[in-house]
């Protein structure tokens, strides 16, 4: 199809809490990126990066930045940020440029160095911001949002804390070996139901923590890619969607669902449009996957990914899980890299792991967390202030 | 409410009607395609069908019923002003019948996540959200209904 381009390398920084400068981290992962793909980093024409928010002037010009360490070559750039939906918007920006014959290569990388405990707004007296006012007036913390959502699984479905518990087990079964994770070990149901509470039903090895790490993809039309490899993986879906009005469902950092009293709601809740789209971009569906890797905040969030990926109907997460379906051996592994449980968020690079991940996958180059034969791969998540992210990858 | 003779001021300028007796959220509505807003709109509408940018006040309805809740069981990072020493606290997503949306808030002290299920009936009213040299800061907090 016309409208594909090829993943020719991907590379990561392993994440973790190493205490260096995020550059650091997105110039590893690039090198990688470039050397997996045979690409000389002066062959790059267009730079993407994912900015960071939290690490001062040069990670909101992600692009130069990392531009800027890996030797200045006279390649165009484009910086952008969408929350944990940062590495999408990169990724849709390259793309965008390739489809458009605009450039035939290009690099895409984001990175993190994240600070310890809570994301907590940035600082000043501002409350025309419902970022700062959340914090301000509700106490009203990230995983204050998860914890509602769990909440309302047990309520509406008798999701159990068992359930989410078994989330973390399966993720950290999965991942331990990753030599990119962060928790390189196994938890059990009783390690995570001893955890201390955080936002109840939430316990502290529920919730996802914060962390440092790397991410980068070469990508590049389907021409230039051919005189790279005869087999390339290759991305043929990229959704950034946003959300429609009304937007009945809480969403961080908002105090309030829109109003559905006067508005028709759309047909798609925001959750499932966004791959949604991917899945109509691929010409795919649900029934096509063989992997997903999705965006586990909290390990209840999971299940909900699976519902909103169009895995099962709603209320049958739980059911999906228990039956191993989503286990690697299972009939749709899910976070097979181990997932956020296993490596924590760095913002702007997560969305490109998960790319990564799937890459990997798809040339069955990750040994014991193979999920074997895999051909097409969905990668999703969420950021605030209404960032879609889903990319689905095939070979 | 504080016995302490300090001034009340509201959390957020303009949110809140500060009448013990009678409490809301103060909203808005589009004069046009007549949707609330909550935090009150006054620009432009939100409604992507609809040209609007004339509102007028709106005071959301006082009760409604228990979406979802949950807690917090540390002390909130800044600019959040916790007590000393931490009293963990609930906080309440609360449906609006009439307005069709759902408003958080926190849930009252003394009510915990096990006094609370999804559906319960909620009633909004004012409490203090800490205190300052000067002033009792005063927000909205969501309490149970007494059966
Ligand atoms: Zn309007």
């Amino acid at each position: 199809m016309s409208d594909e381009i090829a993943v020719l390398g991907v590379g990561m920084h392993p994440w973790g809490k190493w205490g260096r400068n995020f550059v650091e981290y997105g110039v590893k992962a690039a090198q990688d990126a470039l050397a997996d793909a045979g690409v000389a980093w002066s062959d790059i024409q267009f730079v993407a990066g994912g900015d960071t928010v939290r690490n001062g002037y040069p990670g909101y010009v992600a692009g130069a930045t990392f531009a800027q360490a890996l030797g200045w070559s006279g390649a165009q750039v484009a910086s952008s940020y969408g929350a944990c939906a940062t590495g999408a918007q990169a990724i849709a920006t390259a793309r965008a440029q390739i489809l458009a014959g605009l450039c035939d290569v290009a690099l895409v990388v984001g990175a993190d160095a994240a600070p310890k405990g809570f994301f907590a707004p940035t600082g000043g007296d501002r409350p025309d911001d419902p970022d700062w006012l959340r914090f301000r007036v509700l106490g009203a913390t990230n995983p204050i949002y998860f914890g509602l959502y769990a909440r309302r699984r047990m309520e509406i479905y008798g999701a159990t804390e068992l359930d989410f518990a078994r989330v973390k087990v399966k993720n950290s079964q999965h991942g331990y070996t990753n030599p990119n994770a962060r928790y390189k070990k196994t938890f059990t149901i009783e390690d995570v139901l001893e955890s201390p509470m955080v936002s109840d039903p939430l316990r502290l090895l529920q919730i996802c923590a914060t962390s440092d790490g790397g991410a980068a993809l070469v990508l590049s039309s389907m021409d230039y890619a051919r005189k790279h490899t005869t087999d390339p993986v290759t991305v043929a879906g990229v959704s950034t969607v946003t959300p429609q009005f009304p937007q009945t469902v809480i969403e961080m950092p908002n105090f309030a669902t829109d109003s559905a009293a006067t508005q028709p709601l759309p047909d798609t809740p925001f959750k499932d449009s966004i791959a949604q789209l991917a899945y109509e971009q691929a010409g795919l569906g649900p029934e096509d996957l063989d992997l997903a890797e999705v965006y586990d905040l909290s390990s209840a969030l999971e299940l909900d990914w699976y519902e909103n990926l169009g895995l099962c109907n709603p209320g049958d997460a739980e059911k999906l899980l228990n039956d191993g379906d989503t286990t690697i051996g299972g009939r749709i592994p899910v976070n097979a890299s181990g997932g956020l449980g296993c490596f924590g968020e760095a913002v702007p690079a997560q969305a490109i792991a998960q790319v990564c991940e799937v890459t990997w996958q798809l040339r069955g180059e990750v040994g014991d967390r193979q999920v074997e034969g895999a051909r097409v791969g969905l990668t999703i998540n969420q950021g605030l202030f209404g960032h879609g992210s889903s990319v689905i990858l095939k070979r | 409410m504080s016995s302490v003779e300090k001034p009340q001021i509201p959390a957020v300028e303009g949110w809140l009607r500060m009448d013990e007796a009678d409490p809301s959220l103060l909203g808005t509505r589009c004069e046009e395609c007549r949707t609330v807003y909550f935090p009150p709109e006054r620009t432009f509408c939100r409604n992507p069908r609809c040209a609007g940018s004339s509102f007028e006040e709106h005071p959301l309805s006082r009760r409604g019923r228990l979406w979802s809740f949950t807690n917090n069981c540390y002390p909130p990072p800044d600019p959040y002003v916790a007590s000393d020493p931490f009293e963990p606290y609930a906080i309440a997503a609360v449906e609006l019948e009439a307005e069709k949306m759902v408003v958080l808030g926190q849930v009252v002290s003394g009510v915990n996540v096990g006094d609370l299920k999804a559906g319960m009936e909620m009633e909004l009213v004012l409490a203090t959200l800490f205190e300052d040299d000067e002033n009792e800061v005063v927000v909205w907090k969501w309490q149970p209904v007494a059966a």
